[in-house]
């Protein structure tokens, strides 16, 4: 696939600019909008995730903030689960109520707390299929159910887990997130988001969704339903999302993260594989005090992941370390086969505390309900061979423990 | 949803956000099985803004439609007849797969300005394993139809419109259908043997659309039906299977703004 290293597209005639500004053919106008370099890249993503289309936007969180205006505005209303990544925690409790959209949060694994939740004004439901990270695995089909019973969409964010691992438009979901940058890219590259639009929900069944369902004064009257039916979602989050907020993709990090996407299904089986001897190690080691993997037996979703994820259940996990805060520190300070980095699904093994990173803008409160404790290190497991990283990891917790 | 009422018929529908007015020669654009409305998205909006008002139907028991289905395609094109009745207007109707029966049933009901069928044969006999699927309501049916419907050449993309799966989309499309709605249609099709000679007996302009690659409604099974219509026009289009308006939609609305045109220019 080349890269469509351009702006814009040489129109035809005027009638046919005008008909591309006006939706009334389809085509490239201007790579904000679209780009057939990108445009792959989405088609692969939807047709990997069972949906109708998908929109590629310049980050994961990107993707979640087009999603969540897409769908709403000021007085709406997101319940969502309270383990979820940090910087998407931060834009719904902090950021969004600030532009009149607020969210309540609620344990993943309460569908009753979901459905409490609901108000009028809700038009998202919103969770990751394995928590961050916490690793709570997210019964799809429940949730999902709960979520249709409202006439509302179940939006998931299935990042740790990828088209490989899972299929949640075939479990119910109505709308899949990704950070594109992580597993689907794989190699640390390049930064991208996408929501792929499962296409299977009726938009027109209840009245909370009007910027799908009512005239869009933004293209002269447009009703989106009428015109797009399954691709009610991905339409307006292209026309108007890429549009207004123009938060696009740029064609060579679409390039980039197609490369990763050719090689996702090898990738992820490796990675999978060697998850699997990292947590045997880590739980013979006397240094670890608890494993948090749903491959674990004692953990909460253990069956669960079982039936959802029987490839797998991802490539991260989260382990406590005797000694707590500053044995954590120590441990972070020794790896060196593993990068210390804020990412995950990369190639390379990454390790990070979340505590004082990635979720360090939660409060003491916030981080306790999700279940982030002091001693919490973050292992994203690399390609590397795993007797490599197993023996990095086992010195790395050998020095944590010295001088305790 | 749009409901356009006239009289006491009820259509859901898109315009393609134009008002339709009440005079002038509007296109009718009617799905296949299991489908909606929405098939025609890569149509509608254009031929709207192209000087000729148009509405893309929901079949009675498709899409958003308040009517129950019909039970076959000779039932489906008397409430054809009753909206053309209705709109009081000259109509140009196109149909695609299931709809190009109805149309081809529909001009011995009503008076029309032409037809353009998309996507026909003289019969559409189903694979059982369809049949079987649908019935069932798996989704595995609409997982096959989405898969053959497409041309290889077009299956993998790129969709005319960025980002779109060509079938996903449509396989998303057929999935919103309620229950039991695919097999009614698939067995409705296979059940309707009046296509020739019906066919025989049409005497408005008629345009064949129709995929090199179909493998749904082959070429050569619409053969019988081109030798029939004396007269027609008709386009076989390269590259292209059973959804000629999603793989060529320009050519689509050129087929059609030139079925217009014929009658009226």
């Amino acid at each position: 696939m080349p890269i469509y290293q351009t702006t814009s597209y040489s129109f035809d005639s005027v009638d046919q600019a005008s008909a591309l500004f006006n939706l009334e053919e389809p085509g490239h106008i201007y790579s904000r909008i679209s780009n057939p370099t990108v445009a792959v890249l989405e088609e692969r993503l939807a047709a990997l995730e069972n949906g109708a289309g998908a929109v590629c936007t310049a980050s994961g969180q990107a993707a979640l903030f087009m999603a969540i205006s897409t769908l709403m505005g000021a007085g709406g209303h997101i319940v969502a689960s309270r383990n979820i990544y940090g910087g998407s925690h931060n834009m719904l409790n902090v950021t969004l109520p600030r532009f009149g959209i607020t969210t309540t949060f609620v344990d993943p694994r309460d569908p009753d707390a979901f459905a409490a939740a609901v108000t009028p004004a809700t038009g998202l439901i919103l969770a990751e299929v394995t928590g961050n990270p916490g690793l709570e695995v997210l019964n799809v089909p429940v949730i999902a159910d709960v979520a249709h019973a409202h006439g509302l969409p179940l939006m998931v964010d299935s990042t740790f887990t990828t088209p490989y691992l899972v299929n949640p438009v075939e479990l119910g979901a109505d709308i899949v997130m990704h950070s594109v940058t992580k597993f689907l890219g794989g190699h640390g590259i390049a930064i991208g988001g996408a929501i792929v639009d499962g296409g299977r929900l009726d938009w027109t069944t209840t009245d909370r969704f009007p910027t799908l369902t009512e005239p869009y004064v933004g293209y002269h009257g447009l009703s989106f339903a009428d015109e797009f039916g399954p691709s009610a979602f991905s339409a307006r989050a292209r026309a108007e999302g890429l549009r207004d907020f123009g938060a696009c993709m740029s064609p060579t990090n679409a390039f980039h993260l197609l490369q990763g996407v050719e090689t996702l299904a090898v990738r992820m089986q490796r990675h999978v594989e060697n998850t699997h001897n990292v947590v045997e190690a880590l739980l013979a080691n006397d240094a670890v005090t608890w494993v948090r993997h749903p491959s674990v037996p004692d953990h909460p979703d253990h069956d669960l992941a079982k039936e959802l994820l029987p490839k797998g259940a991802g490539a991260i996990l989260s382990f406590g370390i005797k000694g707590g805060r500053e044995a954590g520190r120590q441990f972070i300070e020794s790896v060196q086969l593993a990068s210390h980095l804020a990412n995950i699904g990369d190639a390379k093994t990454l390790v990070i505390h979340p505590g004082s990173t990635t979720h360090g803008q939660m409060s003491a409160d916030d981080l306790d309900q999700a279940g982030i404790g002091e001693d919490l290190v973050r292992l994203s497991v690399g390609l590397e061979h795993a007797d490599d990283i197993i023996e990095d990891l086992a010195q790395a917790l050998r020095r944590s423990q010295k001088g305790l | 949803m749009t409901l356009l009422s006239f009289g006491d018929l009820h259509v859901s529908a898109a315009t393609g956000g134009r008002d339709i007015g009440t005079d002038d020669p509007i296109v009718v654009l009617m799905h296949g099985a299991a489908m909606d409305r929405t098939v025609w998205s890569l149509q509608t909006r254009w031929l709207a803004h192209h000087g000729s008002p148009v509405i893309a139907i929901d079949l009675p028991g498709h899409g958003a439609s308040p009517e129950a289905e019909r039970s076959s395609v000779q039932d489906y094109a008397d409430w054809v007849a009753d909206l053309v009745a209705a709109l009081g207007r000259p109509v140009h109707l196109v149909g695609h797969s299931m709809g190009s029966f109805i149309a081809l049933e529909a001009t011995q009901r009503c008076e029309l300005e032409s037809i353009v069928l998309v996507g026909t044969a003289q019969a559409m006999p189903v694979h059982p394993k369809l049949v079987e699927a649908a019935e069932a309501n798996d989704p595995l049916a609409a997982q096959l139809m989405s898969g053959w419907a497409f041309a290889h050449q077009t299956r993998t993309g790129p969709h005319p419109s960025p980002g779109s799966s060509m079938v996903g989309s449509t396989q998303a499309m057929i999935a919103q259908a309620k229950p039991g709605v695919l097999h009614h249609d698939l067995v409705m099709c296979a059940d309707y043997e009046a296509a020739l000679t019906t066919a025989e007996l049409v005497a408005v302009p008629t345009t064949l659309l129709l995929g090199e690659a179909d493998r749904m409604t082959p070429v050569r099974n619409a053969q019988p039906l081109i030798e029939a219509m004396e007269g027609a026009t008709v386009h076989v289009v390269s590259g292209t299977g059973h959804m000629v308006q999603i793989e060529a939609p320009e050519i689509t609305r050129a087929a059609i703004a030139a079925a217009v045109a014929s009658v009226h220019d």
